[in-house]
């Protein structure tokens, strides 16, 4: 089990019960497990809704919509089923924090899902793990069988007269099928390729119901919204963004670890103080705010709020929360390719913009890298990478662009440096380098 | 729904809520580019040519998903716009081959239009091409991998179009590749729709890959020789060292009944034509007992002479005359003009595949009650008895899936087999071979008459329909025919269609090859107006059928028999030594079973290789054109004209050449050099464009359409190549129809098409690849 880290500005509401044991129900149950869906059981979808939207919790997957609001757009009386899904499909470079809310707290996730279930009025929720967290569906199994075991889940819950039912997906390691509705044809059992919108998942989702899409982190936090109040939670973060968040700090830190601080923290602070600062006291480079499809921010753009407005503002995105470090040992193109690799192996082929752009850039990326760069090179991957950003069929192509054009831009003199043949890496290396790349 | 209104490129348009934007576009003659878009197909929005940009919206959006809404602004071709498309070529150019000099496409590519279009000249990669080697998935179907853009529309087209569902996806991001689900081979219905959809040449067909260039062909649109259904189809022609050689078979004209559709033998089993055993000279029989080469002149003078000396010592009723279900309407009007007014006989007949007599009985005086092939597009409901159109009738199937999928029509089956199409259906009901009449009487309301497992649903639904056709195939026939139309009729906003084989078996009955019925189904012994009208002497007792004749030529009732485009040894399995007796002359394009024993075999055209009119099963009337031309044959029609020239008829009172014409040819001096010209069109509308030869079958067209009310169609529309529907109510018929046993269907499948087929190469190679194959199934 991987250790577990903290710091004293941490405000601990989603891992207050990580490395409690609360995977035993009896032990979350004590921790003040399954109030919160009692407590809905009894105050009806309409309280619920209100709470949700008192909260200011925005959607953890990245996008940061509003989650009340998104509840509230499932229509009410509709003939077909309706479907709660989890999507624990994590798998944006950079980010672990579902990871251990699986590991730690599986019963938030369950519980989260009856919130969501009785909010909408579901009768039934889809836990998805990614295919590669096939290790925590044992532990998530467990827990939705002691879930059902106590009466729980199944026919009438909790004695409500209310039935739930949960069952729990592994995919089959798709980076693709972490958007909404590519995670839906793959629980479906198609092909993971991502769905024409409209119609949205709160009218056409799920097997055609009306279906609504949390990411894990998102539902996780949702009993405690209802244990605190809805206004509390909200306090707790900045304007507009109610709540905590888990964050996920990696690369040259000396502390690196999942802490979970209020919405609206500061970056540099969350890296140099709650982080421990850059590993070995080299010099910071750049950083990756949140997962690998957020635009870079270079050592001078640290002062700013984790939060999804004013990282908008600074020109990148809050996204996946996983914040990854470089000091100044990197290189800038080598982790150019290293990103865009992973896009292009992840690019479902769907649509001619992300299928051949991501290869494209690729290619053109790891000729730089090895040294068969021309200077008109650095443009056309600009120029690449501008015009797959917004027109792609899914974010995929925005996710693998967006970075991109963050370090042609602000790193252009490192590219031109290989360019030139300047960029004092060895032939040997650079061999090697690509060889890992395949 | 209600009508919209919104502005693109600066023009107000107007379409109902809900149409998508790149149709309202289009509708209004604005070309908005797509790759993946194709009509009635699923939406894929994955090439993302059609990208425009709509006032209020942050990004680019796609046309192919957006529906139109009240006030929309939007702007088609932009700078953005036109670089956004520019970019999407260079990266699909980057991985393309550039071997447009040798691709089947070139010249017809929609990557090179669009290439054209919105350039992207500059080459922005210098690292290799990914080249994936070509694939053979079947006898007809060649995939050249790394042409392929990826727009799925062969995936689509294969799976909802078709509902076969041979043809998947790869891997993923740039290896996607597409893949037939059978692994290596498709193992599908070889309907080539999959390489007629592709936009490049990724899919190409093993009878017209690196044959030619599209521009060196002539491109003739007409009508498909093979089954009832009576496609639309253009081939493309190309000289050859004896005529014009049919190198393409498609379906690049979408207007015709068919739709885009075209099945295996529209598409490529025209291959019979360029057979090397052709008959290209007329044969005799000789002293020796052997067929020999002859003059024509030789040939039909011996003919002639000999069917001479049967009629002046025998009488006309010692001759048979058997036609053909593949000729032309005129060239059939003719036939049994010929056998009445010159050989003086009603034994006539032709191989009957459907009780098209009863039918029309049945519909006498019956208004708009005969649906068009069209009909089967719109229909909200449809009732399928019998037949296998999956099978017999491939372009009804199209169009009756079509029609559940994209309007969401009901289909009603009720067969003895299990049949394909049930997968479409809302209800269906299995029958006990010969149970179609117990279930007709149970489906007008007796009770008792059938029981079945959802038979009673099967009837409560159907009997909610406010508009519905009914197909029925030939296990109706005579009086249960009868019975079918008068159980439909008491349902509301009904019409039928009477499924029978082959191209023109409908026109074949409708023009009288029938020994008691005359053109239009008349009785011969009735009072009629065709003596009257062309001077000729009928006689007014019917003949002998088919079956009739060939018994009595093997008893020598008979002493000559005159086929024309037909096989009835083979077909009935008439013993050879029968006819030794018999005076046979066979015309013909093949030494079949029949011709083979013929005393004179004349080497005849096909319907690719002369003009005239042919009627498909359902009644619909369309203009088939000269497009192949082969050295050494005749026109059905032309030999007809001559043989009787030759036996001392009056040409011109078997074909009224020269008459009726009123041409005003003054009035022609009005249209000048690159101007329409109006007068001739007039003309045409009005019967009056001069018949000036013989041999111009247009002028039997003037006299059916005088004598044959039903065939008195518009004829302008006709003429400009679209189909009329024969107005049935107008023929005036008591009958019970023909004998059960005369009707045989032909239960030709995918890959046959009667004697006919079996001169195709193209489809005896997938016939045998399909018998290996579920031969290896069954070993599985």
């Amino acid at each position: 089990m991987p250790k577990l880290v903290s710091h004293p500005d941490e405000v601990r509401i989603i891992s207050r019960r990580f490395g409690t044991g609360a995977e035993n129900i009896d032990k979350y149950v004590e921790l003040d497990g399954y109030k919160a869906a009692q407590l809905c059981i009894e105050k009806g979808p309409e309280f619920i809704i209100n709470e949700m939207k008192a909260s200011g919790l925005r959607g953890r997957g990245g996008a940061g919509f509003p989650t009340g609001l998104k509840w509230s757009f499932v229509p009410k009386n509709v003939d077909r089923p309706k479907y709660v899904l989890v999507n624990g499909d994590e798998s944006e470079p950079g980010t672990c924090k579902d990871h251990l809310i699986f590991l730690h707290d599986p019963h938030a996730i369950i519980e989260g899902t009856i919130i969501a279930g009785l909010a909408i009025g579901a009768k039934m929720g889809f836990i998805y793990l990614r295919g590669e967290y096939r290790y925590l569906l044992k532990i998530m199994e467990k827990a939705v069988a002691d879930a059902y075991a106590k009466g729980y889940l199944g026919k009438n819950i909790f004695g409500s007269g209310i039935d739930f039912e949960v069952v729990t997906q592994t995919g089959a390691g798709a980076y693709e099928v972490g958007e909404e509705s590519a995670l839906m044809e793959s629980l479906e059992g198609k092909r993971g390729v991502p769905r024409i919108k409209p119609p949205f998942p709160a009218v056409v989702g799920l097997y055609g119901g009306p279906t609504v899409i949390n990411n894990a982190e998102t539902i996780a936090s949702v009993p405690h919204i209802f244990l605190m109040g809805g206004e509390a939670y909200a306090k707790v973060g900045s304007e507009r963004n109610g709540g905590t968040r888990l964050f996920g700090i990696s690369g040259h830190v000396e502390k690196p670890g999942v802490y979970e601080l209020p919405m609206g923290y500061n970056l540099k602070k969350a890296i140099y103080e709650v982080a421990g600062g850059v590993l070995g006291g080299k010099k910071l480079k750049a950083v990756v705010p949140g997962g690998s499809s957020t635009p870079v921010l270079t050592a001078d753009e640290l002062d700013v709020g984790l939060d999804f407005d004013q990282m908008g503002k600074a020109g990148t995105m809050l996204g996946s929360g996983g914040i990854v470090v470089l000091d100044e040992t990197v290189s800038m193109v080598e982790f150019a390719l290293r990103t865009i690799s992973f896009y292009q192996h992840e690019s479902c082929g769907w649509c001619i913009p992300c299928r051949e752009g991501t290869d494209w850039l690729k290619k053109t990326i790891g000729r730089v890298y090895a040294g068969g760069g021309v200077e008109k090179d650095l443009d056309n991957i600009k120029y690449l990478a501008e015009n797959m950003m917004g027109r792609t069929f899914c974010p995929l192509g925005d996710a693998a662009a967006m970075p991109t054009i963050g370090f042609i831009k602000k790193f252009r003199h490192e590219f031109e440096e290989y360019v030139r043949g300047n960029a004092g890496v060895s032939p040997a290396e650079h061999d090697a380098a690509l060889v890992s790349l395949g | 729904m209600a009508d919209v209104t919104f502005t693109v490129d600066g023009k107000k348009l107007t379409a109902p809520a809900g149409t998508l934007l790149i149709d309202a576009c289009r509708t209004a003659g604005i070309e908005i580019p797509a790759f993946c878009y194709y009509p009635g197909l699923s939406l894929q929005a994955a090439c993302r040519m059609c990208v425009v940009r709509i006032e209020k919206m942050p990004k680019l959006q796609t046309a192919c998903t957006t529906p139109v809404a009240e006030g929309m602004v939007v702007q088609t071709e932009t700078e953005e716009v036109k670089q956004s498309r520019k970019a999407v070529l260079e990266l699909l150019l980057g991985n393309h081959p550039l071997d447009c000099p040798v691709c089947d496409a070139g010249g017809e590519c929609e990557l090179q239009d669009m290439t054209f279009k919105y350039g992207a000249g500059e080459s922005k990669y210098i690292e290799t091409k990914q080249h994936r080697e070509e694939q053979k998935w079947s006898p007809v179907v060649y995939f050249d991998r790394p042409r392929c853009i990826l727009c799925y529309r062969c995936v689509r087209v294969c799976g909802e179009g078709m509902d076969v569902w041979a043809l998947g996806v790869q891997n993923r991001g740039v290896t996607s590749v597409i893949a037939p689900n059978g692994g290596d081979h498709l193992g599908c219905e070889e309907c080539g729709m999959c390489i007629d959809i592709c936009p490049v040449g990724a899919l190409t067909s093993d009878t017209y890959r690196y044959k030619t260039r599209p521009w060196e062909m002539n491109h003739v649109g007409t009508v498909c020789t093979h089954c009832g259904d009576g496609c639309k189809t253009t081939l493309g022609v190309k000289r050859s060292n004896d005529g014009m050689e049919i190198v393409r078979g498609d379906n690049r004209d979408k207007s015709g009944i068919n739709n885009d559709f075209l099945c295996i033998k529209g598409r490529y089993a025209f291959d019979f034509a360029n057979r090397t055993d052709r008959l290209t000279t007329p044969l005799v029989r000789q002293a020796d007992g052997k067929l020999a080469p002859v003059s024509w002149e030789e040939a039909l003078t011996f003919a002639a002479n000999k069917l001479n000396e049967v009629r002046s010592n025998r009488g006309g009723n010692a001759i048979g005359v058997i036609g053909s279900n593949r000729t032309t309407n005129e060239e059939n009007y003719l036939l049994q003009k010929f056998a009445r007014g010159v050989l003086g006989t009603n034994n006539i007949d032709h191989h009957r595949t459907a009780d098209y007599a009863a039918f029309a009985a049945a519909l006498k005086g019956k208004a708009n009650r005969e649906a068009s092939l069209r009909d089967f597009i719109s229909a909200p409901a449809m009732l399928l008895l019998g037949n296998d159109p999956t099978e017999q009738h491939p372009a009804l199937a199209w169009q009756i899936r079509s029609n559940v999928r994209q309007n969401r029509a009901r289909l009603y089956v009720a067969n003895h087999r299990e049949i394909k199409l049930r997968r479409q259906a809302k209800a269906a009901v299995e029958l006990p071979q010969d149970g179609y009449a117990s279930f007709i009487s149970y489906l007008a309301g007796n009770d008792g008459a059938f029981t079945g497992n959802d038979a009673n649903d099967f009837r409560e639904a159907l009997r909610k329909e406010e508009s519905l056709v009914i197909a029925f195939g030939s296990e109706f026939r005579g009086r249960d025919i009868q019975a079918l139309v008068e159980f439909g009729l008491s349902m509301p906003n009904v019409k039928f269609a009477c499924l029978g084989d082959y191209s023109n078996s409908r026109g074949a009955a409708d023009m009288g090859l029938l020994p008691d019925l005359l053109p239009g189904y008349v009785p011969v012994a009735s009072e009629h107006k065709f003596a009257e009208e062309t001077g000729i002497e009928w006689p007014k007792q019917p003949g002998l059928d088919l079956v009739q004749m060939l018994d009595a030529a093997g008893s020598g009732e008979i002493g000559a028999l005159y086929v024309v485009g037909a096989n009835p040894v083979a077909r009935y399995g008439v013993d050879p030594s029968a006819l030794k007796n018999t005076f046979l002359v066979v015309q013909d394009m093949f030494l079949t079973e029949t011709a083979v024993l013929a005393d004179v075999v004349f080497p005849a055209a096909n319907a690719y290789e002369k003009a005239g009119t042919i009627t498909n099963t359902y009644g619909d009337l369309q203009l088939v054109k000269k497009a192949a031309d082969k050295a050494g044959v005749r026109s059905d029609f032309e030999l007809i004209v001559r043989l009787a020239d030759k036996m001392g008829a009056d040409p011109k009172k078997l074909v009224p050449f020269g008459k009726g014409v009123r041409a005003d040819f003054g009035q022609s001096r009005g249209a000048q050099s690159g101007e329409a010209d109006r007068h001739a069109v007039w003309l045409s509308a009005n019967h009056l464009e001069p018949k000036l030869s013989p041999f111009d079958p247009f002028a039997i067209f003037d006299e059916i359409q005088r004598l044959v009310p039903s065939y008195n169609v518009p004829r302008l529309n006709l003429l400009a190549g679209n189909d009329e529907h024969v107005k049935s109510e107008l023929v005036q018929i008591d009958t019970t129809g023909s004998r059960r046993d005369l009707v045989l269907p032909a239960n030709d499948g995918l890959y046959t098409s009667g004697t006919l087929g079996r001169y195709s190469d193209k489809l005896a190679e997938v016939l045998a690849s399909k018998t290996t194959e579920i031969a290896e199934t069954a070993a599985d």
